[in-house]
């Protein structure tokens, strides 16, 4: 019962970090592919909505590996050993991005300098969620084997297979989608850069239902125990509201309601991601890690609960704060 | 070389490099916080400058510092698997307590760095104040976590399981106190030093300048008021090592035989076949004096342990000479600056003194790494201290040389480019506080 708790506060922090820190990698996205006349406004435009907010928004992962490692200690070792690589090359990815973004902001204003840092920020923005939904993806393909806790399976299993680099290719969508869709709420006082963000977020909106399709095609083959948790009895009801989501926040972009389309696309990914985990469950590494065994001691998760609830009173007033400040309706515009 | 050495030479590259951005990370909040409540109190433009201009560099280092700690936390899993699936579930306690304290530092150094306008001075101020407060605590909580590692606690190994958990217990471990009390204060002592040197390096090119006086009378009062602090804790440190790892504070003295009335060894050339520390300087009973203050009391050497038990005694005992020697060097500065502060003198006329802060800037530094040289390789060769050995943990990965040059030209690159940065932000000094006003205080 305890590890089932934690384990749906370990979910709950990984979708956080899907709809606030992969937006962010969203936005360094659309930073490497601005184009046209407003393509530095654009870059501007990214840089000051997610300026404030993307170190905190970070920390979200740092809660899921600590959750990951406090919780289930063994799961977190076998997941370390066996996608050792591509957890080594989001790493990579994380370090170059985060301190691209910073260089940029705090370097020369020549051109070509802020071009230099602009390509590394957005390149790493590219290929770290790509790795990110690979690992994930990983988990759920059933080759990574762990016999009598080591793992049997070598380093390349799971990752380089068709689903789990799906699921890399679906990630980077996911959060090129919701990025997009909240640059038209913060671009809401430059109609020019609202319009260039609103025809990104219908692109990415309506590309990201194909490359849906060919995941779940690939995961009969490639993760059939996944497959088999999307075709369970609630799964169409899920399915059903997730398309709903979808499509409202397609028509809402289209009908320029962005605030609308902001909250149907953060629910649309929230269900996604909320089919993933039921679907996935009880498998941490499908199939030779669970929840139910590899788990900490009850006193351990106990501790980890009560943790959790004390941290979230001073996170969540925080949280709001900070959104508050930058995020809320006003004019004045974003200085350093 | 093979795996296992690459595993640990990442580790400590990781550390070593992510450490002088943590220690930033808690101190320089702490001298924008004062530089900011001194613009409160005294409506002076100059603290106002000091701490936009600080935070600008903070902005830099604490993205630098999050980014190579995520890495750090991923590190252990990724080389040290066998000691995370042991060690997760005692030790997860302080790391999530660490991840909500992040979380808050995280937030509120958003809200500070982009909030100037946006804010109350006094809200902003306490913002300042928040990050200052949180970034000491998530500080102090890994710092239980690697205390544990040298002094574990809060368990039970039964058949090779360890039961019987209790993470409170493996948090409060009898190593957590000193630890975090020492690290804590060098991450002052080094914050301070350092941002003084830079100060006094253009006080000597400008002694009127009033930004940078401003500034180097901040930074070194919290040098100057926690190097003597630290000294204390270094003794209180080595004393509780000597209860708690015997074997590391032999390695430390590299004392080989167990005596009574043992002397300190400064310097010298361990020399761990023959049993002898050559060519260096002797004081005759100092060392049973320091830890017992009875001069003739028995203190246990390395010969009570077997040679497979033993750390890198060269290595672990010339770091900590090297910790001491920066240490005493920084107290001496101290001095001299409190001496010359008492007697009503202004620093900016102490061209010597200047000189001196300025050659004594990365000495805070040197002993933090030294320091940590002496706690980690002076571990070895355990994990977990008599528990676990290093090599028991290590992840069956291999070509570990990859990620080893990987990360070490990566941290490399972004080194170079973090002290080109802020050469870039001290250089552009602001021109319209420089006029020497007469009540400015005496930096």
């Amino acid at each position: 019962m305890l590890e089932l708790l934690v384990a749906i506060c370990l979910s709950l922090a990984l979708i956080v970090y899907a709809l606030t820190g992969g937006a962010d990698f969203g936005g360094g996205m659309w930073d490497l592919l601005a184009r046209g006349p407003r393509a530095a406004r654009q870059r501007e435009a990214i840089a000051d909505a997610i300026g404030p907010i993307w170190e905190a928004n970070h920390v979200w992962l740092i809660l899921v590996v600590v959750l990951l490692f406090a919780g289930f200690p063994s799961g977190f070792a076998a997941i370390m050993t066996a996608l050792n690589i591509p957890v080594t090359v989001m790493l990579i990815g994380i370090v170059l991005r985060g301190s691209a973004f910073v260089f940029r902001k705090y370097d020369s204003r020549a051109d070509e300098v802020q071009r230099r840092w602009s390509t590394v920020f957005g390149a790493a923005s590219f290929f770290t969620p790509l790795f990110q939904g690979v690992i994930v993806g990983a988990l759920a393909t059933g080759q990574i084997r762990v016999v009598n806790g080591h793992v049997g399976s070598g380093f390349f299993a799971a990752w380089l297979t068709p689903f789990a680099l799906g699921c890399g290719v679906f990630a980077l969508g996911l959060f090129a989608f919701l990025a997009a869709t909240y640059l038209t709420v913060d671009t809401r006082d430059q109609p020019d850069l609202q319009d260039d963000f609103r025809r990104r977020a219908l692109l990415s909106g309506l590309l990201l239902g194909p490359v849906a399709g060919a995941v779940f095609l690939t995961s009969k083959l490639g993760a059939p125990e996944l497959f088999h948790g999307l075709t369970r009895w609630w799964a169409p009801l899920l399915l059903g509201l997730t398309s709903v989501f979808a499509i409202g926040a397609l028509v809402a972009l289209w009908r320029r309601r962005f605030a609308a389309a902001r909250i149907a696309a953060i629910g649309q990914v929230t269900l996604i991601l909320v089919g993933w985990s039921l679907s996935q469950y009880p498998d941490i590494v499908t199939p030779d890690v669970t929840i139910g065994n590899a788990h900490a001691p009850d006193v351990t998760l106990r501790l980890l609960l009560l943790a959790l609830g004390a941290g979230a009173l001073v996170l969540f007033p925080s949280l709001a704060f900070l959104f508050h400040i930058f995020k809320g309706r006003r004019t004045a515009s974003a200085t350093e | 070389m093979n795996d296992f050495v690459f595993a640990r030479s990442q580790m400590a590259m990781s550390l070593a490099f992510h450490i002088v951005f943590a220690a930033l990370g808690i101190g320089m909040p702490l001298l924008m916080a004062i530089a900011e409540g001194l613009y409160l109190r005294t409506s002076q433009p100059v603290y106002l400058e000091l701490s936009k201009r600080w935070s600008r560099g903070t902005a830099i280092l604490f993205a630098v510092g999050a980014v190579s700690g995520t890495v750090l936390s991923f590190e252990l899993g990724l080389l040290w698997p066998g000691f995370m699936e042991q060690a997760g579930a005692i030790i997860g306690m302080p790391f999530s307590l660490e991840g909500f304290a992040f979380f808050i530092e995280a937030i509120f150094i958003g809200v500070y760095l982009y909030g100037w306008d946006r804010l109350s001075p006094l809200v902003h101020w306490l913002s300042g104040v928040v990050v200052a407060v949180s970034g000491t605590l998530s500080g102090i909580l890994v710092v239980t976590a690697n205390a544990w590692m040298n002094s574990p606690a809060g368990f039970k190994v039964v058949d090779g399981r360890f039961t019987e958990t209790d993470p409170i217990a493996a948090m409060l471990n009898p190593a957590s106190f000193h630890e975090v009390l020492h690290m804590t204060l060098a991450a002052f002592v080094a914050a301070g030093f350092a941002v003084a040197a830079v100060h006094a390096f253009f006080v000597l090119r400008d002694r009127h300048s009033l930004f940078h006086r401003s500034a180097l009378a901040i930074a070194l009062a919290v040098g100057c008021v926690s190097i003597p602090l630290q000294i204390l804790s270094g003794d209180l440190s080595s004393r509780a090592v000597g209860r708690l790892q015997p074997a590391k504070l032999a390695a430390m003295e590299a004392l080989y035989h167990t005596q009574a009335g043992a002397p300190v060894l400064i310097g010298g050339v361990p020399n761990d076949a023959r049993r002898t520390t050559d060519y260096a300087i002797h004081i005759p009973r100092g060392l049973s004096f320091l830890l017992t203050a009875d001069p003739d009391a028995r203190v246990v050497g390395l010969d009570e342990f077997s040679e497979s038990d033993w750390p890198n005694v060269r290595v672990v005992h010339w770091s900590f000479d090297i910790m001491v020697a920066s240490g005493t060097l920084m107290l001496a500065l101290a001095l001299w600056s409190g001496w010359l502060w008492s007697r009503r003198k202004r620093l900016a006329d102490q061209p010597w003194l200047l000189r001196a802060l300025v050659a004594a800037g990365p000495l805070g530094f040197v002993a933090i790494e030294a320091g940590w040289v002496v706690t980690e390789v002076g571990r070895q060769p355990w994990i977990i201290y008599g528990v676990t050995r290093t090599t028991e943990a290590v992840t069956p990965m291999p070509w570990l040389v990859v990620p080893f040059i990987a990360f070490t030209g990566l941290y490399v690159v972004l080194a170079f480019i973090v002290v080109f940065l802020l050469r870039r932000l001290f250089l552009e000094t602001p021109g319209r506080v420089t006029e020497p006003s007469p009540d400015s205080g005496r930096a």
